[in-house]
């Protein structure tokens, strides 16, 4: 090892507080790096893989009715690999421990060979044997809520009948990984989960032997998905085809495609700011050393070193703190994007887990780390390799201060000099005053760019459950049903009051954009669901038109007066233009909504509903629960409640794991950021301080002049650390929002307040590790020498 | 004789560093009286810093006694150590150790500002002939101005004691007298017991008394028979 390998590891040595400092928001950068892109690709990946190995069809359509003779006709549309038809209903389920009344999607199996298309992943047991009518597979996930064995059975209302199943396997599904019910905000398994029957069976259950209700497609390479639905919906008219759709509008494929997104938002925020801040340090650290060790550097040139030798040993100093943090980053991030990868794999359910290393991201990691590492030592060494050896070996000119207010006012605001070292010394040094203050900034605005999500998703919850939604069920019919089903629901025991709705499918048009929603009929009057105006206000229906959420209206590029198509996926298919007259403000999906007669007129129909939204007296909720898990009508009721409940739970959990990490990662900042700061402003005032401790300073006197320090600069960075964090909140809304769900930006003043006191918390953590330093100073060494 | 300020008996101080001992005072029994000006001589190592950082408060002794007036400075914890810095001693190093970031005047007020009666700050500067610079940083003032700034910083307090540890060490001759002829004048206007270590035999004479140190121990300790002032020596 060459002499200035070892000076440079025992500068390491010496300064390890420091570097490891350094080298930890380093490690932080390439972590949330590798957490961020691995966890990305693994959960892409393992979602590929399983669709690829259980065969995740392309394109889904439901209609109302076909004969089984036409599946021929829809393989032979061009581009399409296989096709598979099926019956898929959505049923009233009675379980014995679950008090509310659940639902399940019944899926048929063919019974003579084996499925084509969404194989079933079993986990337990065997599919129900062929003609078995009462023999099902149920999803694990559901049956492990229920705590579901083999040879379980429960109850079911098939098109009005009940029956009893059993329970002869559990399976999982590459269509249902994020098996929502209709009205979900996440995944409720104990009361919402999909059945598997054979077709037989279930065919005979709703009068449909020989004929489906529902086909999935599975398209050849490079075959054009839209030509495919418009064919498939031309051959599906006939037969009440609900417009047939890609994975775009695939439930479970569009929550994961949103959950990746938000993933990949993540990923891009974090990693930079970590990195320029490592930067900064780097600088900062090594500007210092690099004057403590001019005389040195002088010597070395002296003695023959090229300048660009010595300037290599001094970024081989940042390199080796790079080269750590790249290890400590490596594993932190391998470890965490592992445990994250998992913990989403449970979430999902998936049968499997691809954690993907690809090499590549760590030499990204490593290669942008080292890279910003370099970056902030640039300078200082380019400094090294112009400094002449002979200036080098001679003192540095003494620091020059200036007065920047004239001396009366000192004088006249009686401001102690100790106060004005303080601000002399900060003044002194702009660039690393200005920089460090951006420094804490960063870790503040980390903090409240991540805090602030579960108050903005109190604040969803709040306006779209407290205010726009504000029934505590609907009821939702298995087949329209005329007025007299309002009154019956209302009629039921502990009703308070009840609201009837129409939910019809359509596709919408604005010039060339199209999507396919459900427009919702509410009374104009509706008091319990509502509609709100853009200050979420609650706003009357428009009696005419039609009222878009602010989402919708901002993909269709749709503005009130325009003139909007909708095509109807019901009935006679009609095509009908409708005037936008109102902007809907609302946080959950792509909506559109009509005053309720007019869609029916629409419809061209009369007082029909699709179902009844209700507000019930919860001190008499068995004795409706009971009613309505008997209930004929209805194919599935919505508990927002429950919904919400179990929502915030899931959040609660969530809550614990990304505080922590936020925390964790904010703290790292705002320690390396001041304690750096502190020592290097130690090195250079240790004299001065020493000196007022022999002057006849108390300990405490002197470490205050310090500690006044960095308390102006954590307290000058607050609130350009909150304008920042508003900034990254901001730029992770953008990187959110998705068609399935918008997440309103509101920044509680409480996140500021959290944030603030994370960040002063664990700078004045690192100010009392220096502290320490200054109470130890050795005052007689500094009379004996000369800087 | 008036009061008598230092008093030490058989001070002794042994540093410890691994397996080696160094013993740096071995046995100095001293005393000075109010108002004195005594300097210091001998060689480096000699023991004469040990013995002022130790008289100063600024370090402990091993063993032996070291009283100021009726104090005995090795009872005094740390925190009364301070105190007493504060309050009774004033301090001229070779290397001024003044704040850079702080005026000449601001550097004094330093002093003024935890101080139980001290001077103005201006009063200070003009004692030592300052009055005219003292709004400058010590990067715009030349080591001898310097060097008095600190001598009215160290002053500024009223301390009953001035300890000078190489004042002109890093002086020239000229410079070096006009910061001697201001420590003469304070210990004759405020009556500060004043003790000046130096290696520089010349200014033995503008002493009321010389003591050599040699090899941690008082080597003589001789009255000066006739003093002189100090603008009529150069080295």
């Amino acid at each position: 090892m060459s002499a200035l390998h070892i000076k440079l590891l025992r500068d390491l040595v010496r300064l390890w507080p420091q570097a490891l400092a350094i080298a930890f928001v380093l490690a932080a950068g390439a972590a949330t790096l590798i957490l961020g892109i691995g966890a990305y690709q693994s959960l892409s990946e393992t979602r590929a893989a399983y669709y690829e190995r259980n065969r995740f069809a392309d394109v889904f359509a439901d209609l109302t009715r076909a004969p089984k003779i036409i599946e021929d006709e829809i393989a032979r549309i061009p581009g399409v690999a296989s096709a598979e038809t099926r019956i898929a209903k959505i049923a009233l389920l009675d379980l014995p421990a679950v008090a509310e009344p659940a639902s399940a999607m019944f899926v048929s199996i063919p019974d003579l060979h084996e499925q084509k298309l969404d194989l079933l992943y079993m986990r337990s047991g065997r599919l129900p044997l062929p003609g078995d009518e009462n023999e099902v597979v149920v999803s694990e996930p559901f049956a492990k809520a229920n705590h579901f064995t083999i040879g379980s059975t429960f109850e079911a209302i098939l098109n009005g009948r009940k029956r009893t199943l059993r329970v002869t396997g559990t399976a999982l599904s590459p269509e249902f990984i994020y098996s929502l019910g209709p009205y979900g905000l996440i995944p409720d398994d104990r009361r919402y989960g999909i059945v598997w029957m054979r077709e037989k069976a279930l065919a005979a259950a709703y009068d449909l032997t020989g004929a489906f209700s529902s086909v999935t497609l599975k398209l050849t390479r490079g075959a054009s998905e839209a030509a495919a639905i418009e064919r498939l919906d031309g051959i599906l008219a006939r037969y009440g085809g609900l417009g047939a759709h890609g994975r775009r509008d695939q439930t479970s494929h569009a929550f994961l495609d949103a959950e990746l997104q938000q993933l990949k938002a993540m990923s891009r925020i974090l990693p930079p700011v970590f990195l320029l801040v490592a930067a900064f340090l780097v600088n900062m650290t090594l500007s210092r050393l690099i004057l403590l060790e001019r005389e040195q550097i002088g010597l070395l040139k002296a003695l023959g070193y090229s300048g660009l030798a010595v300037g290599w040993h001094y970024l081989e100093f940042a390199l080796a703190i790079a080269v750590v943090g790249i290890a400590i980053g490596i594993g932190a991030g391998t470890w965490l994007g592992f445990g994250m990868t998992k913990l989403y794999a449970e979430f999902y359910h998936f049968p499997f887990l691809v954690f993907r290393t690809d090499p590549a991201i760590y030499v990204i990691a490593g290669g942008v780390t080292l890279a910003a590492a370099a970056a902030g030592a640039v300078r200082a060494v380019r400094d090294v390799v112009a400094l002449p050896p002979a200036v080098a070996m001679s003192p540095p000119a003494p620091a020059v201060y200036r007065r920047l207010l004239p001396e009366a006012f000192y004088a006249f605001l009686a401001i102690p000099q100790s106060l004005v070292m303080v601000t002399r010394h900060l003044m002194r040094w702009p660039v690393r005053t200005v920089s460090s203050i951006l420094g804490i900034a960063l870790a503040v605005s980390v903090l409240v760019g991540s805090l602030w999500a579960f108050g903005s998703t109190e604040f969803m919850i709040d306006v779209t459950y407290n205010r726009a939604e504000r029934q505590n069920a609907t009821i939702s019919f298995v087949r329209e049903r005329s007025m007299p089903a309002y009154y019956d629901a209302l009629s039921l025991p502990g009703v308070l009051t009840a609201e009837p709705y129409r939910s019809v499918p359509v596709r919408i048009y604005h010039g060339p954009i199209e999507r396919r929603i459900a427009i919702s009929g509410k009374p104009a009057s509706a008091d319990l669901s509502r509609v709100l105006g853009a200050d979420l206000m609650p706003v009357r229906m428009p009696e005419t038109g039609i009222a878009l959420s602010d989402a919708l209206a901002k993909i269709l590029k749709a503005k009130v007066g325009d003139m909007v198509e909708v095509e109807i996926l019901e009935r006679d298919r009609r095509r009908a233009t409708l005037p936008v007259t109102g902007i809907i403000e609302g946080y959950l999906g792509l909506n559109a909504y009509m005053n309720l007669p007019a869609l029916n007129r629409l419809m061209r129909e009369g007082a029909v509903i699709s179902g009844v939204n209700l507000l019930y007296d919860t001190g008499r909720q068995d004795e409706l629960f009971k009613r309505l898990k008997a209930t004929p009508v209805a194919n599935f009721i919505a508990l927002q409640r429950t919904t919400l409940t179990n929502f915030r739970d899931t959040l609660q959990q969530n809550l614990l794991i990304m505080i922590t990490v936020y925390v964790s990662l904010g703290m790292i900042i705002a320690f390396g950021v001041v304690y750096n700061f502190a020592r290097i402003s130690l090195s250079e005032q240790g004299r001065e301080l020493a000196s007022l401790r022999v002057l006849g300073f108390h300990k405490s006197e002197v470490s205050a002049i310090l500690l006044s320090e960095l308390a102006v600069l954590t307290i000058a960075a607050q609130p350009l650390g909150w304008a920042i964090g508003h900034l990254f909140a901001w730029a992770m809304v953008q990187g959110f929002n998705s068609e399935l769900y918008r997440v309103p930006l509101v920044v509680e003043r409480s996140v500021y307040a959290w944030a603030s006191v994370i960040v002063l918390g664990s700078a004045l953590i690192s100010g009392l590790i220096v502290r320490r330093r200054i109470d130890r100073l050795d005052l007689i060494e500094v009379l004996k020498t000369r800087e | 004789m008036s009061q008598t300020v230092f008093r030490t008996r058989d001070l002794t101080k042994v540093y410890v560093t691994g397996a080696i001992e160094v013993h740096a005072l071995r046995g100095v029994d001293f005393e000075a009286a109010a108002g004195e000006f005594v300097v210091l001589l001998g060689p480096s190592g000699s023991g004469k810093s040990t013995f002022l950082n130790i008289i100063g408060g600024l370090d402990r002794a091993t063993s032996g006694e070291a009283w100021f007036t009726d104090h005995e400075l090795s009872r005094f914890s740390d925190r009364e150590l301070t105190l007493y810095r504060r309050d009774h001693v004033g301090f001229v190093f070779q290397f001024y150790n003044l704040v850079p970031s702080l005026t000449a005047r601001e550097n004094v007020a330093l002093v003024t500002e935890i101080a139980r009666d001290p001077m103005r700050p201006e009063e200070a500067l003009a004692i030592v002939g300052l009055k005219e610079r003292m709004d400058h940083f010590p990067a715009q003032l030349s080591g001898g101005e310097q060097q008095r700034v600190a001598i009215a910083r160290a002053i500024a307090k009223r301390p009953q004691v001035l300890l000078c540890d190489e004042p002109t060490g890093a002086l020239d001759s000229r410079t070096g007298v006009l910061v001697l002829e201001a420590l003469t004048q304070v210990n004759e206007q405020l009556g500060a017991t004043t003790l000046i270590i130096t290696h520089n035999v010349a200014i033995q004479d503008i002493a009321h008394r010389v003591v050599h140190f040699g090899n941690g121990r008082i080597v003589s300790s001789n009255l000066v028979a006739e003093r002189k002032p100090a603008s009529s020596i150069s080295w």
